[in-house]
């Protein structure tokens, strides 16, 4: 029974710095150049070239090191991991080993039950990325693109604190969260430039120690990280329950056969010798630079979220949907400024707005209807110019005419009748009407309230006020 | 006096006073090597078209009276600096077909400063040796003794030098690779303290312990040419961002008052009996200058050899680690597989001793080995840093024999590699601690020259270069010429 075992994950998530040149040379970072065309001299690993580091990325990497509460270090030393690799130029990968960079840290994620939980963050160090290795349309040949080589990479390794797929998943999201919000990361996965280890191993419920773990590599979306651990845990769990043991291991995912298989034991039975690299000095970081980052820090998601749930009374579920990016907590909060209505903006993101967003596969940053625009339909809500009803119908030419509310709304005569003489005229001329249908009111048939409603609505196409035409409906049918 | 006998500030000199053009004195000396490189193998490039392009433009700027000290002065590179558009072989058939894409910094600077390339020296495979027998191109021979070796690794630039073919030339020092052959050859060989001279396009060997410097006929050179390679270069992490003193102008200090340490471990068995004499007959000689002198024991020193046999090679086989047949240097023939190909580049690319070092250094660093040799080896270092430390503030400079023997027999060593290693029993503790030291000649024996070696404190260069400056201004050793090369 899967309930008779406990699932045991930690991640390795590799994020990639949004410097514009690479960690040790002065090469651009940008995605998707001609192969080789952002490979300098350095990053080729020509004799005599010699590393320098980025100062940008150091400050990225102190910057998630605050917003994790971790403990930045004062002094933190590169090392070199050597092997051999046609993308790895120089035969060694520059990476932080012993003296990371940024040390034990925290998050914590909310799960689907409300509840929360921390999740432990044990390092996070600096290290240059490889290249590429192009086997495709070569032939027999396998061509190199080093245009990613070198560039910088923070790898935050997690503590073995989740139980879950899920949980995993949550973790992950949180952290995209954060460096995207920390502007240190695009965090696209296509790209690759947010990627994944998983780490899994299962035990029977209530032993305290750990199983044997294997590695899943290179995991590229959050819904291969939650499919690729679920698979693996089955395996393992079969596999013990069959009477066979797992073997520590890195293995791949295949998303199309679904499932995870071993890397060939040759990639994997590497003695990287580590030794500090004596190319670089180690990295000292002063309590001044610091206290620097740490004052230019944004608000961060938790703080966001808890400040809409607290000053705009946003439940804790809206607030967490509204502040899951930077770009979309800032959208929301322009729209509740100009619309003077928080409840009723958050309503109007979480819902049309994010349906519509969903629909057409657009970014909130693209989004047709400005927050300024849906600010100003909102108003037109809140002034009763418009019904909640027909706002639906205004937002959706908004959407597709890319027209602001007031210019819809005189096109198309959505404008709500509020003028008390043209409702009553109506009304009078329903009451003609439907003169039998009056007699039985009039006789005590109360229940015929609604279908005079309903005609003077039909009349005005929709647009009378719906609580104007009721005060006046009760006042001219209860006498001449 | 003839014009090759001349030292570089002596040529410089007459340049400046227009007693002859740079294009005559790189004419004079493109065929001096002509007629002597064939016997002594310093060259492995000679780039005489180059030079005559340098020269003219030396001239022009000398005739616009722009041009400083150096400017128009021939020199040679040790051929691990890259020059850019010239073949850049590091010793090695791994790089035989090596044409650099860029300059060091080094080359750059002395560009900048006017001087003339002559062309690339002959050097032990990427500067592993300490005869120059290990270089793809072959032993360089001493122009003192041509049956003997001109030390190593540095030795073609020091045989050049020596034998006058060139008046200048740069080394580079990782274990004693500028003094040691300095010393065998009657030059004056600097070492700058670590992180002096940037390491920039110097094909790295032990990137801890490298430095450039240079291979001169006297102290003022070294001072000139220190002085214009010298500085801080923000694309070399371990360069050090201090101003750099006019080595030059601060020679005339004499020694009066100087104190002196003896090391006394540089004195014990394996000393060669007339080397230690000459050593301590120019210490002698300096105390009577008004030099105050103390014999002083750096306990630690005598584990400098094991130690850096682990930290050197530990360090080379990661550096080596790039020359791998993908994207520069020797590919070899038809490689099935990828394996094949880094088995068989690197196996016929590499020669002997850069594999026997590769190895220990793979070794040193394995898992279950590193901290038994790689971290003991650093903790040794830092002990050596210590004595070092404790004997300076004692004593200004330290002195003691470059090498235990004067220049032994082409061949004599090559079978054995210990034996081999401990000819830099001297140097390699300046090289651990990161100092500054130079060797200067202080005698013959048996018609070889032989070296005295002064280490100072870090960025003490202006120091070691007065007191070497003192020593050849009371002496003629430095102005001796080979017989066959006067």
């Amino acid at each position: 029974m899967a309930n008779d075992w406990e699932t045991v994950i930690g991640l390795e998530i590799h994020a990639q710095l949004a410097t514009r040149s690479k960690i040790f040379s002065g090469s651009a970072t940008a995605y998707g150049a001609p192969p080789n065309a952002q490979a300098s001299l350095v990053d080729l690993g020509y004799p005599g070239t010699l590393p320098v580091l980025n100062g940008e990325a150091v400050r990225m990497a102190v910057r998630f090191g605050l917003a994790i509460g971790a403990a930045v270090a004062r002094r933190s030393v590169f090392a070199r991991k050597n092997y051999f690799y046609p993308d790895l130029p120089k035969g060694y990968q520059i990476s932080q080993y012993e003296l990371p960079v940024v040390q034990r840290g925290e998050v914590e994620i909310v799960l689907e039950d409300g509840v929360r939980k921390a999740v432990g963050v044990t390092r996070a160090h600096l290290e240059e990325d490889a290249g590429k290795s192009l086997h495709e349309g070569l032939g027999r040949a396998s061509g190199i693109d080093l245009n990613r080589a070198g560039t910088p990479l923070l790898e935050i390794v997690s503590e073995p604190d989740m139980r879950s797929a899920r949980e995993a998943v949550a973790y992950m999201k949180k952290i995209h969260t954060l460096v995207r919000y920390l502007e240190i990361c695009d965090g696209n996965m296509q790209e690759g430039s947010f990627r994944c280890d998983a780490n899994v191993s299962v035990r029977r419920r209530g032993e305290t120690a750990f199983g044997t773990r294997c590695e899943i590599k290179n995991l590229n979306s959050f819904r291969f990280v939650e499919r690729a651990i679920n698979h693996e845990v089955e395996r393992q769990v079969e596999l013990i329950e069959g009477g066979g043991k797992v073997v520590q291991e890195t293995r791949l995912f295949d998303p199309d056969r679904n499932e995870t298989r071993p890397m060939r034991s040759k990639e994997e039975a590497n003695d990287y010798r580590y030794f500090p690299d004596p190319d670089l000095l180690p990295l000292v970081i002063d309590e001044a630079f610091v206290e620097e980052v740490r004052a230019g820090l944004p608000e961060l998601p938790d703080a966001k979220a808890a400040r809409f749930a607290r000053e705009h009374g946003l439940s804790a579920y809206d607030a967490g949907v509204l502040t899951a990016s930077r770009e979309i907590a800032a959208y929301y909060e322009a729209v509740a400024a100009g619309a003077g209505e928080p409840k009723l903006a958050a309503n109007w993101v979480m819902g049309e707005v994010s349906g519509f967003l969903n629909r057409d596969g657009l970014d909130i940053g693209d989004s047709p209807v400005t927050s300024a625009a849906l600010a100003g339909m909102l108003k037109r809500i809140v002034d009763g110019t418009i019904s909640g009803k027909l706002a639906k119908e205004v937002f959706e030419a908004m959407w597709n005419e890319r027209r602001d509310a007031d210019a819809i709304i005189e096109a198309k005569g959505l404008k709500q009748i509020t003028d008390t003489g043209a409702i009553e005229k109506t009304i009078r001329e329903v009451m003609s009407a439907s003169p039998g249908q009056l007699a039985d009111y009039r006789a005590g048939k109360e229940k015929l309230f609604g279908f005079f409603v309903g005609q003077v609505m039909k009349a005005t196409a929709g647009k009378a006020n719906p609580a104007q035409v009721n005060e006046l409906l009760k006042k001219l049918l209860a006498g001449p | 006096m003839s014009l090759h006998a001349a030292t570089a500030a002596e040529i410089g000199r007459g340049l400046a006073s227009r007693q002859y053009s740079s294009v005559e004195v790189t004419r004079h000396f493109l065929e001096r090597i002509e007629r002597a490189n064939p016997a002594l193998n310093a060259f492995v490039t000679v780039t005489a078209e180059r030079a005559l392009e340098d020269a003219k433009r030396a001239d022009l700027r000398l005739a616009r009276g722009e041009g400083g000290p150096l400017t128009g002065v021939p020199l040679a590179h040790k051929d691990i600096f890259c020059t850019s558009g010239i073949l850049t072989s590091c010793g090695s058939r791994m790089l035989a077909n090596f044409v650099a894409p860029y300059d060091a910094t080094v080359v750059e600077r002395l560009d900048a400063a006017g001087m003339v390339l002559l062309g690339k020296t002959n050097m032990d495979e990427f500067a592993m040796g300490s005869s120059n027998e290990t270089s793809f191109y072959g032993p360089v021979r001493n122009p003192w003794d041509t049956a003997k070796v001109p030390g190593g690794s540095s030795g073609g630039s020091a045989a050049a030098v020596a034998a006058r073919i060139a008046p200048v030339a740069t080394g580079t020092d990782t274990g004693g690779s500028i003094r040691q052959p300095g010393a065998l050859t009657g030059l004056t060989g600097f070492k700058p303290t670590y992180g002096r001279v940037s390491r920039y396009g110097m094909i790295a060997f032990a990137s801890s312990l490298d430095q450039a410097g240079v291979l001169a006929q006297s102290a003022e050179d070294a001072a000139l040419v220190l002085g214009a390679m010298a500085g801080h270069d923000a694309r070399d992490s371990t360069s050090v961002d201090a101003p750099v003193p006019d080595y030059a102008s601060g020679l005339e200090k004499p020694v009066k008052g100087l104190k002196i340490g003896i090391i006394r471990e540089f004195f014990g068995d394996g000393l060669e009996a007339g080397t230690g004499t000459a050593v301590r007959a120019a210490i002698e000689a300096l105390r009577k200058e008004g030099a105050t002198v103390e014999e002083l024991s750096l306990p630690n020193l005598p584990l400098s050899v094991p130690t850096y046999y682990v930290v050197a090679p530990a360090e080379c086989s990661s550096n080596l680690s790039r020359f791998d047949g993908v994207r520069f240097g020797y590919r070899c023939r038809d490689p099935k597989d990828l394996l094949d190909l880094y088995r068989r580049s690197r196996g016929e690319g590499f020669g002997a001793e850069v594999k026997r070092r590769i190895m220990t250094g793979t070794y040193v660093l394995s898992a279950g080995y590193y901290d038994a040799y790689y971290l003991k080896a650093q903790k040794v270092r830092s002990l050596i840093n210590a004595d070092f430390r404790r004997a300076f503030e004692r004593v200004d400079v330290l002195m003691g024999p470059t090498t235990p023997t004067p220049a032994f027999g082409i061949g004599a060593k090559t079978d054995d590699p210990i034996l081999m290693y401990l000819n830099d029993i001297y140097t390699i503790g300046a090289n651990l601690a990161g100092l500054p030291a130079v060797s200067v000649p202080c005698g013959l024996v048996d018609g070889l020259p032989v070296g005295l070696q002064v280490i100072g404190p870090h960025f003490s260069e202006q120091r070691l270069l007065a007191v070497a400056h003192a020593w050849q201004r009371a002496t003629d050793w430095h102005r001796r010429l080979p017989p066959g090369f006067a």
